[in-house]
């Protein structure tokens, strides 16, 4: 477990979620991308066009897997069944990343098909590491935790929720999947700053970032609460956390979010582009030679 | 608190909120916790509206959302792949009595989820026709021969005109020039990609339904000929054989691929 396998990674470019609707265009049209990423679940089908189009887009592009019922937050042991599935897609499309949520998703028997808070307590933070363990020991490789959008915070709670993450990723080995949009999101929802959060985060251990938009809405209380809401552009605060991230760490892969109103591939390509753009080239260090060309 | 406390409320919003949230600046938490509530609700609502395009046209985006908002709180998905998610749905929309109005409503969803089970079904070729020939034209066995269907052939058997409505709402045909009274049965079927509507003609969908079972070609013919006297098996033969519904023939001793 715990293993990097020597060409395992997504390279250090931008990359876009696969939909469905753009099958055909990607596969029509090869548009220069870094990667793509798919929702596990999605995929957990037994045949037709979905692997079909997905196992001809892997062959042309790496791929990242991202999951999203796993329910690593979860009371509950990791569903062994659905550890079979996540592991079944891995050993056919060999994705570069596997990546999930700190979050839950299913509780008894029900899936509430969306990502649920958990209180930052000793309890939680050792079930969450035993099933980030199981997790990397079933699929015999590294994964990146996400940290979470949360409209909530709990009595119980006695850790930061950066101390949590940080705590989760030295004791399993997994990487940190730094979602920038759940970054702003969760900060402006708990009043806190966003710029500080990322500097309590492991930022070495990142392996991917994400990017996406978010909705406005208000508490009770009148106050700003942004909603991780997957279908709007990436909004400009948002890209300037990311400046400052790319600033610091330099290129990581980088994943344009879109999941509702899914607008046409040009425009995902143009986030995504937008993202390259913001990433800091080797070959064009930040503190070049000004005298260069000017003599 | 707990995560039982928690998940308790997502699927009840009447329910007040949980003890044990907490908020920065002391808002009440309940705006917040609305966020779950309306995200659980609204995804696998949308979830539900993604397999029934058809039957959300017919009732119009609100009343459908109403629906659909009863059936996943009475009905909340078990399994965490939703590709499976609404096999209950017709069933429930059957016993709905605001949806009566629409009488045929219950069997057009049922056909646009035998749409969605095809879509995704396992991936298998379809048999050769001079296999089925061959073995058509081969003599004494042909009434014992089994026709194996496509894993993604599906069926769907209605006293309503379930492929015309369908229809209709692909373009093709005038919804106001259908009589919903007039039974149609749907033959459903992934032909490559493609997710196919067949009208089956009197007599085909008990014929089929039968070999599924596994019923003798014989067999499955001689009850399709009870069903209706118009029954034409060299016809639903060759509607099978085009749109690539069968897999491979064999009779109990001898398999042909």
């Amino acid at each position: 477990m715990r293993q990097d396998r020597a060409g395992d990674e997504l390279p250090a470019r931008a990359g876009i979620s696969l939909k469905p609707e753009h099958f055909r265009d990607v596969l029509d049209t090869r548009p220069e991308l870094g990667f793509f990423e798919v929702h596990a679940e999605n995929y957990m089908v037994d045949g037709g066009p979905f692997h079909h189009f997905l196992g001809r887009i892997r062959e042309l592009y790496p791929l990242s897997l991202h999951g999203v019922g796993l329910s690593i937050g979860g009371e509950a042991a990791l569903d062994e069944a659905h550890l079979d599935r996540l592991a079944a897609l891995i050993r056919r499309y060999q994705p570069a990343s596997f990546s999930e949520h700190l979050a839950w998703s299913s509780h008894g028997e029900v899936f509430y098909n969306d990502l649920l808070p958990v209180p930052y307590d000793r309890a939680t933070l050792a079930r969450v590491c035993d099933h980030v363990d199981r997790v990397q020991e079933r699929l015999q490789r590294r994964m990146l935790l996400e940290n979470p959008s949360t409209y909530v915070e709990f009595e119980a709670s006695t850790i930061d929720e950066t101390d949590f993450l940080n705590e989760v990723i030295r004791r399993t080995g997994c990487g940190l999947l730094l979602d920038v949009n759940n970054v702003y999101v969760s900060c402006i929802n708990h009043g806190r700053d966003p710029m500080a959060y990322i500097d309590a985060m492991p930022l070495d251990t990142v392996g991917q970032i994400h990017l996406a938009g978010f909705a406005r809405d208000q508490d009770a209380a009148g106050a700003p609460l942004l909603i991780d809401s997957h279908g709007s552009p990436v909004d400009d605060a948002v890209w300037d956390l990311y400046a400052g991230v790319m600033a610091r760490l330099g290129p990581i892969p980088t994943l344009l979010e879109r999941d509702n109103d899914v607008p046409a591939l040009a425009t995902l390509l143009a986030e995504a582009q937008r993202a390259e753009g913001l990433m800091p080239r080797s070959a064009e260090p930040e503190h070049c030679d000004s005298d260069r060309g000017h003599s | 608190m707990s995560q039982s406390a928690f998940a308790a409320t997502l699927l009840a919003p009447d329910l007040p909120c949980p003890a044990g949230l907490r908020t920065w600046n002391g808002s009440d938490p309940v705006k917040r916790l609305a966020v779950y509530r309306n995200n659980v609700t609204s995804s696998l609502i949308d979830a539900v509206a993604a397999t029934f395009p058809v039957a959300q046209e017919l009732v119009g985006s609100e009343f459908f959302r109403a629906m659909a908002s009863l059936f996943v709180r009475q009905r909340p998905p078990r399994s965490r792949v939703l590709a499976s998610y609404g096999d209950e749905f017709p069933a429930f929309i059957e016993g709905f009595e605001p949806a009566r109005s629409v009488p045929y409503l219950a069997d057009v969803a049922r056909l646009e989820k035998a749409r969605v089970r095809a879509y995704h079904a396992v991936d298998a070729d379809p048999v050769a026709a001079d296999v089925v020939s061959a073995a058509l034209s081969s003599g004494e066995d042909v009434g014992a021969l089994r026709l194996v269907c496509h894993p993604s052939v599906g069926l769907v058997v209605s006293g309503f005109a379930i492929v015309s409505v369908w229809a209709a709402h692909q373009g093709e045909g005038d919804l106001a020039e259908v009589d919903p009274a007039v039974p149609e049965s749907a033959l459903v079927v992934r032909a490559g990609l493609d997710v196919l509507v067949l009208r089956l003609a009197p007599g085909a969908a008990p014929f089929i339904a039968a070999i599924q079972r596994g019923a003798a070609l014989a067999d499955a013919a001689a009850l399709a000929a009870d069903d209706s006297a118009d029954f034409d098996l060299s016809g639903v033969l060759a509607l099978l054989m085009r749109h690539g519904a069968l897999i491979s023939l064999h009779t109990p001793r001898s398999s042909t691929q």
